[in-house]
């Protein structure tokens, strides 16, 4: 039988080249989606491939790799991948923002700031933001040619004029460098901020769509609002019972059947870290180092 | 206290371990091999080349069997093999005309050269459930013939020959081949690659869209012009030797149908055609495909394009069952942020239509 | 005639020289004005530079047709070895190609002579790589846009109607082409996104 070999990182070099090719135009054009050839991976469409296709792409023997779902290391699909690339390429892995120089996440932005030396890969199920307003891609590609974004700024508007604010509370569009509309992935808005002028490189991988595009260094990333209706940053009303943080995402824990909540940070690394720093929350009394073993 | 949920890793390693478990079955029931496999759940096999787009039956039915009989887990256990083999190019055109025919139908000409050749088929069997399959059972040894030396022309050619159908589109080998795993694809598409994309498509999918058609959505008066079945030889150009070299033959189905067309102030009426050509013998797989073939010709046509079967965009986005069964499964995975985001805002629009209640007036301004 | 046997080498280990090669590109693309050191391959054919050939080495294939100006097509030597080691089809046509090979920056054709892709499709355009003597002398430009934390300053040997052709080229947004200047085995990249302010000095 045909027994299968696979190459470093997975992918053959022939693919590579395609997408390293597709991820510079990308750069050049932050915030166009750029198609590419797609491969069919060894995990389904869907849950990542647009993400390791990039990931696979960029990554080398020196990198140290995170890989991040819903924020934290340890979801079922993060580790999946983790282990994709421990085994296809060897490579060193870590749970820490700080010390990662690739990170691959889904659907959150970490809390850490990023620096210079980072790439962070996001992995998009729908990269079309007007996709959900018109489903022809014949359509949508004219839209961007011509940089006619009406249909969006339309569809805000009836939230405005229907619910007095802008419902939409993730995958918030945004401007990239004063031209293209983007879909940030499904990120909770929360996290649009920290696109802006961000030190580290963004790409952003969509494997089912075919589509690579690209927020390099420094570059100006605004959400859509209006001027009498500014973007605002959702705001928990509750601090994280863990670390006490009052300025992180938040995920909702229920507590018991009587429907009991509390909130804990869902960048985990983040929320760690601050623990082991000493900060306390309501539900973290006892010293950090006793919690782990609770 | 509360402690984050952890060990993730262990519980993936455990549920595969479950899962190769569950897949040999009970232990004191002999395994099944791919011979078996590849032997008696042939047609499955076939599907599987079909749609997961390579040849090889003995990849096929170990898909089958490492997917536990989920066709759609196989087809997207071979894609994933045949996204990492390297390519070389492509076979020159395989020529069905000079097929091995063992099956044969059409419905259009009571007879013609070659006869018509119904061979093995579920068609006229009575389905009835048959005890005898429960146990083990040797069938009777087939009746056999001598093959037929001579090619078989194919129905459409017949008709061709007096102009009646559309002439096929001439072959033309320095004409690149499209190829949608190799180039992302962009609309409007050509025929080669709405065909390269209908042969991958989900036989469910196609079946559907094609009875659509000929229920009203996008009808165009289909007849089977011919459906044959049999072995035709691949040969590849190489460059270095300068001449085609045999790779070896392929079993296919492949479909012809026969559709109405009106003409237009310039070009005489005549028949059309839809195409389906499908791997091993995948019948509904082919005459599904080529109804949808036709129907997504009706741009070319000039013929108003009001239906799904007819819209090659939302055909061709969503036919594909590995991207299909991929997005839809995703909704597995964690969401748990987005639907934090959800929660709240939900909250914060009923607080808002609870306070607007209590205080119409107000509320009916500030919308205004 | 070069026989195979005596064809220069190309990476000694393919792979992960290919992706160290690619990490400066993505580097310097994203970061215009930076300066990044390349590993050179090695065997390089004059007048082709060891970093021009690691980025053919590679970014090429036989998807991408590749156009050498005057003084790379000078001699066979060049397009010999890219069709050796890369597969990549060596052609007439600028305005169809995907990459530029350009070994005098001073007799650069006018840009619209290369493919700067559509509206619809920008990204169908080519990426110029461009050899110059030195990146690291020379008159200082000011570049800015996505990609720069503030200002970046560029010091090459540049004619002066080049800045201006660029600065054509970044008006036609989203469209144009791509530079990616290379001297020996340091190279730094001008997108399209960048704009220039020519300094004293």
């Amino acid at each position: 039988m045909n027994a299968p070999t696979y190459n470093f990182a997975y992918l053959d070099e022939q693919t590579k080249r395609m997408i390293r090719r597709a991820i510079l135009k990308a750069i050049a054009i932050p915030g166009y989606q750029v198609p590419f050839a797609s491969r069919e991976m060894p995990m389904p469409y869907g849950w990542g491939t647009g993400g390791v296709q990039v990931t696979a792409a960029i990554l080398g023997t020196n990198d140290v790799l995170k890989v991040i779902d819903q924020g934290s290391d340890d979801t079922t699909n993060a580790i999946s991948i983790r282990k994709f690339f421990e085994k296809t390429a060897g490579v060193v892995t870590t749970t820490s923002t700080a010390d990662a120089t690739v990170i691959q996440t889904r659907h959150r932005i970490p809390e850490a700031p990023l620096h210079a030396q980072q790439v962070l890969v996001y992995q998009v199920p729908i990269p079309e933001p007007l996709r959900y307003l018109e489903p022809r891609e014949t359509e949508t590609r004219r839209m961007h040619a011509l940089g006619e974004y009406g249909l969006m700024h339309v569809k805000l508007y009836e939230d405005i004029a229907r619910f007095g604010h802008i419902a939409t509370a993730y995958a918030y569009p945004v401007k990239v460098n004063a031209r293209y509309v983007m879909d940030p992935s499904p990120t909770p808005k929360f996290d649009n901020p920290k696109m802006d002028n961000c030190p580290a490189l963004q790409l952003f991988g969509a494997g089912r769509e075919k589509r690579i595009y690209a927020i390099p260094p420094y570059t100006s990333v605004v959400s859509l609002d209006f001027e009498d209706h500014p973007f605002t940053r959702y705001k928990h009303d509750a601090c994280c019972a863990l670390c006490d943080s009052g300025d992180s995402y938040l995920d909702e824990i229920v507590t018991d059947n009587k429907g009991s909540r509390m909130f804990v940070c869902s960048d985990t690394d983040y929320c760690e870290t601050r623990q082991s720093q000493g900060h306390r929350g309501s539900e973290n009394a006892a010293p950090y180092a006793e919690s782990k073993h609770a | 206290m509360y402690v984050a949920v952890k060990g993730g890793e262990r519980a993936i390693e455990n549920a595969h371990r479950l899962l190769a478990h569950e897949r040999r079955g009970d232990r004191d029931v002999p395994e099944v091999s791919l011979a078996q496999i590849s032997g008696q759940l042939s047609l499955g096999v076939d599907r599987v080349m079909t749609e997961g787009s390579l040849y090889d039956r003995e990849l096929a039915a170990l898909a089958i069997k490492q997917a536990r009989g989920d066709m759609i887990e196989a087809i997207f256990l071979l894609r994933a093999f045949r996204a990492t083999l390297p390519r070389f190019g492509a076979s020159e055109p395989v020529d069905t005309s000079r097929m091995q025919v063992r099956r044969r139908i059409s419905s259009t000409f009571k007879d013609m050269p070659g006869g018509q050749i119904l061979g093995s088929t579920f068609d006229y069997t009575h389905r009835l459930l048959d005890p005898v399959l429960a146990g083990e059972s040797m069938p009777e040894a087939p009746a056999l013939a001598e093959a037929q030396p001579l090619a078989m022309p194919r129905v459409t050619d017949i008709l061709g020959r007096d102009g009646l159908i559309e002439s096929s589109p001439a072959e033309d080998a320095d004409q690149p081949v499209g190829d949608l795993t190799r180039d992302a694809l962009s609309f409007p598409a050509d025929r080669d690659l709405r065909l390269q994309n209908l042969a991958r498509a989900d036989e469910g999918f196609l079946l559907s869209l094609g009875y659509s058609s000929q229920r009203g959505y996008g009808r165009n008066h289909p007849f089977a012009g011919e459906i044959r079945l049999g072995e035709v030889e691949v040969e590849f150009m190489a460059e270095d030797v300068g001449f085609a070299v045999p790779l070896g033959a392929i079993t296919l189905t492949e479909c012809q149908m026969v559709n109405q067309f009106k003409g237009t102030d310039t070009e005489a009426p005549c028949f059309t055609r839809g195409y389906g050509l499908a791997f091993g013998q995948s019948e509904r797989k082919a005459m599904s495909m080529a109804l949808v073939d036709r129907a997504l010709r009706a741009r070319e046509l000039g013929e108003d394009v009001q239906a799904p079967a007819q819209d090659e965009e939302f055909v061709m986005s969503h036919s594909d069952n590995v991207q299909a069964t991929g997005f839809v499964e995703h909704l597995k995975l964690p969401h748990y942020v987005d639907f934090q985001s959800e929660l709240g805002l939900l909250r914060k629009l009923r607080k808002e239509f609870h306070e607007a209640m209590e205080t119409p007036s107000e509320m009916q301004e500030a919308a205004e | 005639m070069t026989t195979i046997a005596e064809m220069p080498a190309g990476f000694a280990d393919k792979v992960l020289s290919a992706q160290s090669t690619f990490r400066s590109v993505m580097d310097a693309m994203a970061r215009p004005g930076s300066v990044q050191r390349i590993e050179a391959a090695s065997g390089v054919p004059a007048p082709l530079m060891r970093g021009s050939a690691a980025i053919a080495l590679t970014l090429f294939d036989q998807d991408t047709p590749v156009w050498l100006d005057a003084k790379m097509a000078a001699t066979l030597d060049v397009a010999k070895w890219i069709k050796f080691h890369t597969s990549a089809p060596v052609i007439a046509d600028s305005s169809v190609c995907s990459f530029a090979l350009i070994g005098d920056i001073d007799q650069l054709p006018a840009l619209q002579r290369f493919a700067i892709g559509s509206n619809d499709y920008p990204d169908r355009s080519t990426t110029l790589i461009v050899q110059v003597p030195s990146l690291t002398q020379g008159p200082a430009i000011e570049l800015r846009g996505p990609g720069i934390d503030g200002t970046a300053v560029l010091r090459t040997q540049m004619a002066p109607d080049l800045l201006e052709r660029l600065a054509v080229n970044h008006a036609l947004f989203p469209r144009g082409i791509d530079l990616v200047l290379v001297a020996d085995d340091a190279i730094v990249a001008i997108p399209r996104t960048t704009r220039f302010v020519a300094k004293e000095g």
